[in-house]
């Protein structure tokens, strides 16, 4: 499961639907995997507006990685390609950004390629835990709490 | 011929051998990449997005996703949702790019609001008209997934869900309780009135806009519903067994009649479709 999963994944508990201790879920016993996935510039500028930054330094803490900028970068907006540009200006927008491209880079492989494998999530409000097997979250409830 | 959802539970229906005679058959394959790809096409999407696909199964509607070209606003990045762990077990098999989550969808989608730019379900929403246990009944089930696709999506976000409703009352049943939880609504019928028919249930959030919305999804009946649950209007009327058109124009009617904006009547209103490739 890739980190950017979990920044959107909150308790399927109805009960903890508006309490903010059920997001984000907490890792337990995590088990990482490196993977391999085309980048996508387009993908990341789109959505990292509706990546939950505090909820992502959270998750990055708990499963050991310490370089994650404390603020959301600030990336240009999206170049459009509704109106396409004129061959000259294009070879000046296709030109990026080299402390852009970085970032971008960075943020690919934290919330794309780093996988969790094995262990774990906890929800911060009820307890639920969702076990994590071969990358593949468990997020059947039992029928009591699924109603 | 019987329907799996008659026999079985989904979990169990799709057990290993099941899910495998699924994935491997090249008929189903090549039925459920066309499917795809015309959901896909009503979706509209420009530009790389983040898309849920409900009752994922072994991935043959996802890996489509991730196929999809830069010029054509590929590659998407998708998340996939199955209540079979033996059809997840192919997907990892099968070495799919997107995420898979072992989850029942009649129990709602777990996902924060405004997560998806877009949501896509092939084959797959008719097993939550039969509920599977005593302590869950079609309505309660098609509400919280309803309730919780609303949720998940963004504003202005659409939905694509193609299924194989039993009869009349059930795909009035599903489109019904999509609208309840907000959605506007329209459904569209490739091969209409053959052996061959395939429902598409177009949905999108977000108030306002339908009628650009619907540009783009010529032929695609409206049924929309103006402002969020809540706003007034009385919901869970009988939708029940009376001929599509005629329903769809009796909805506008009670809109109108409570002073609701509604899309004019194009003539498209009630029309079916035919396969367009
Ligand atoms: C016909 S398969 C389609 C799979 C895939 N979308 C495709 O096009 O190949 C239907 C899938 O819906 C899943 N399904 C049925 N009921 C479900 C539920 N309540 N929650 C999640 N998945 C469900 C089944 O497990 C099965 O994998
Ligand atoms: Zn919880």
């Amino acid at each position: 499961m890739k980190i950017l999963t979990v920044n959107f994944l909150t308790c399927a508990v109805k009960a903890c639907k508006t309490s903010p201790l059920s997001f984000p879920l907490h890792f337990r016993d995590a088990e990482l995997e490196q993977s391999d996935i085309g980048y996508n510039p387009s993908f990341l500028r789109n959505i990292l507006p509706r990546v939950d930054w505090e909820a992502l330094k959270v998750t990055a803490t708990e499963l050991g990685f310490t370089t994650v900028p404390s603020e959301k970068p600030n990336l240009d907006p999206a170049p459009s390609n509704t109106d396409l540009p004129a061959p000259e200006t294009a070879m000046e927008t296709s030109e990026p950004d080299v402390a852009d491209e970085k970032v971008m880079r960075d943020l690919h492989t934290l919330l794309l390629e780093t996988e969790v494998r094995e262990g774990k999530m906890v929800c911060g409000n009820c307890g639920h835990e969702y076990k994590i097997k071969e990358g593949i979250a468990n997020f059947l409830l039992p029928s009591h709490l699924g109603r | 011929m019987s329907r799996p959802e008659d026999t079985l539970p989904p979990d169990l229906f799709y057990n290993d051998a099941e899910s495998r005679k699924y994935t491997t058959s090249s008929r189903i394959q090549s039925i459920q990449v066309e499917m795809t790809h015309r959901a896909l096409s009503l979706l509209g999407l420009t530009s790389p997005s983040l898309i849920l696909d409900i009752g994922c199964g072994s991935g043959l509607s996802g890996e489509i996703l991730s196929s999809v070209a830069p010029p054509l606003g590929g590659p998407h990045i998708w998340i996939g949702m199955d209540i079979s762990a033996s059809m997840l077990d192919i997907a990892l098999q099968r070495d799919v790019e997107g995420d898979l989550l072992l989850a029942d969808i009649g129990q709602g989608v777990p996902f924060r609001a405004g997560t998806f730019d877009a949501a896509i379900s092939i084959s797959a929403i008719q097993w939550l008209c039969n509920a599977e246990s005593s302590d869950t009944s079609p309505q309660g089930r098609l509400a919280r997934f309803f309730n919780g696709l609303y949720a998940s999506l963004r504003r202005g976000g659409r939905a694509v869900c193609q299924f194989y409703p039993k009869n009349e009352m059930q795909k009035s049943m599903v489109s019904a309780a999509a609208i309840k939880a907000g959605f506007g609504a329209g459904l569209l019928e490739d091969g209409a009135g053959t052996k061959n028919v395939k429902v598409y249930l177009v949905l999108s959030v977000g108030g306002g806009a339908i009628e650009g919305v619907v540009e783009g999804m010529e032929g695609v009946d409206v049924e929309e519903r103006m402002g969020r649950k809540g706003d007034g209007r009385k919901r869970g009327e009988e939708v029940g067994k009376k001929g599509r058109k005629q329903w769809i124009l009796s909805k506008k009617e009670q809109m109108e009649r409570k002073g609701k904006i509604v899309k004019r009547d194009s003539k498209f209103t009630g029309r079916k479709r035919r396969v367009q490739f």
